[in-house]
């Protein structure tokens, strides 16, 4: 069933809880929009994960619907769904035993494109996140550095052109000079991209940096959803301590 | 020693081919049942207990007694060749299931929820990921079990499926340590050259697969 929608993705009085009945998510309503990119904030256990993992059929809430492009993740053949949607972790996850180049073409390979567009969109796609084909491309996994992992990372979520990109904590466990470089160029990518992207991450900086709008979750609620100079604005008590904790390590830099 | 090896010669060689032969087919069958087991193992956790269960008991009936429980089987029976392949793939089937379950299950978490999210059906997934990375992992099963059953075979003389054993059992039963090392030196040396190609194969695989 489909609903006539400008949305991307919705949430519809969702909850979802795991086996032993605790629920990680609760009432959750949200409304995602065609190339924003909407940051999903909180601490570790809020739920942002669990959200992520919604959209591509992860899981499954107990309660409620979530949609993708109007249609009920649960309606959707869940390969085509997550298919449609690019995907990249703090973990990277690229496999060991694949190069760069094949690593990318994973997808699109099954997905039974021509072996010249397979090569062509690989080389784009290492473009894009800054990596060139000719140095990288055949190099294997334990052969790059955090960054390097990373970006390999992105373009493989990119490789069947998606038009929605799930990213969780992508940026987390890099070195802070990399982490800001890759930061810095993600924002000039989102608008060449025109994805709508899903974003999590705990860290107000990138937020306030990469976000069209933040989503603040607090223990399995969605807490609010803010501009980034709304959110820095804002006198909520929940905000608050985010502003005052990013302000902080920002004073240091002000004389 | 000499001597005995030029009379014998001949019978040394047919029976180290006999045992080549048994242990050969018993191995193939052994990859081909322990490999899909293992597999469903991982896609169906609630029957591990039984299958693993299983082959372990197997493992821990000597033997001798495991050819005399085959004997009286219908099909079985009727031949010691057929009989000593059933037991010797049984006895094999413990390291390769084992180890087909346990390099599958080793895969990355990451790696796994990656291949998951990007839409990989579960076949896929198999065919691409796990099985690839757990390659050598089931390829020290499989070594530990080639070495596992060229020592049981010998045993399969006892019934008359021929083998390295006959001189085994000769030897014992003319009390002539030559006729027994006639025995033992091949069958060792069998081991060790199954186990260091198996080893080589297992490097090779391992670099290819990082």
């Amino acid at each position: 069933m489909s609903h006539r929608s400008e949305h991307v993705v919705e949430f519809e009085d969702v909850h979802y809880r795991v086996d032993t009945g605790r629920e990680l998510l609760s009432e959750l309503n949200l409304a995602i929009y065609p190339g924003e990119t909407l940051m999903l904030l909180g601490r570790s256990g809020s739920g942002k994960t669990t959200c992520l993992n919604l959209i591509n059929r992860m899981l499954v809430p107990h309660l409620g619907e979530v949609r993708v492009e109007g249609t009920a993740t649960t309606r959707w053949d869940v390969i085509k769904l997550r298919r449609h949607i690019g995907y990249a972790i703090q973990d990277v996850g690229l496999f060991p035993h694949y190069t760069v180049e094949q690593n990318i073409a994973v997808i699109p390979k099954l997905e039974g494109w021509k072996r010249q567009k397979v090569a062509l969109r690989v080389e784009e796609v290492l473009q894009i996140v800054g990596l060139p084909s000719r140095e990288f491309a055949r190099r294997y996994p334990d052969q790059l550095s955090g960054g390097q992992k990373q970006r390999v990372g992105l373009a493989r979520a990119l490789a069947a052109d998606p038009p929605i990109l799930l990213m969780d904590e992508p940026f987390g466990a890099l070195d802070p000079i990399t982490r800001a470089e890759i930061q810095r160029e993600f924002k000039s990518l989102q608008r060449k991209l025109a994805k709508t992207i899903v974003f999590v991450t705990h860290d107000v900086g990138e937020a306030l940096l990469l976000s069209s709008r933040i989503a603040l979750m607090e223990s399995g609620k969605l807490h609010g959803v803010y501009a980034p100079q709304e959110f820095v604005n804002s006198s909520d008590t929940h905000v608050k301590p985010y502003i005052d904790a990013f302000r902080i390590s920002q004073q240091i830099l002000q004389p | 020693m000499l001597e005995f090896v030029h009379n014998h010669g001949r019978e040394i060689v047919t029976l180290t081919a006999e045992h080549l032969w048994l242990v050969v087919v018993s191995m193939v069958l052994a990859v081909l049942a322990g490999v899909p087991l293992g597999i469903v193992l991982t896609r169906r956790p609630k029957w591990k207990a039984l299958i693993l269960g299983s082959t372990n008991v197997i493992q821990t009936i000597p033997s001798l007694a495991l050819f005399g429980l085959l004997l009286p089987l219908p099909w079985l029976g009727v031949r010691a060749d057929r009989l000593t392949i059933t037991a010797l793939v049984l006895y094999a089937l413990l390291p390769i299931v084992r180890n087909t379950f346990v390099g599958i299950t080793g895969v990355d978490a990451p790696v796994r929820q990656a291949a998951a999210a990007m839409g990989m059906t579960s076949r896929e997934m198999l065919w691409h990921i796990e099985l690839p990375l757990a390659t050598p992992v089931i390829l020290t099963g499989v070594r530990v079990a080639t070495v596992i059953t060229i020592g049981v075979a010998t045993i399969a003389a006892a019934i008359g499926a021929g083998g390295l054993g006959e001189f085994i059992f000769r030897g014992l039963a003319m009390v002539d340590t030559h006729v027994i090392l006639a025995g033992a030196i091949p069958a060792a040396l069998m081991a060790l050259i199954a186990d260091f190609g198996l080893g080589l194969i297992q490097q090779v695989v391992q670099r290819r697969i990082h």
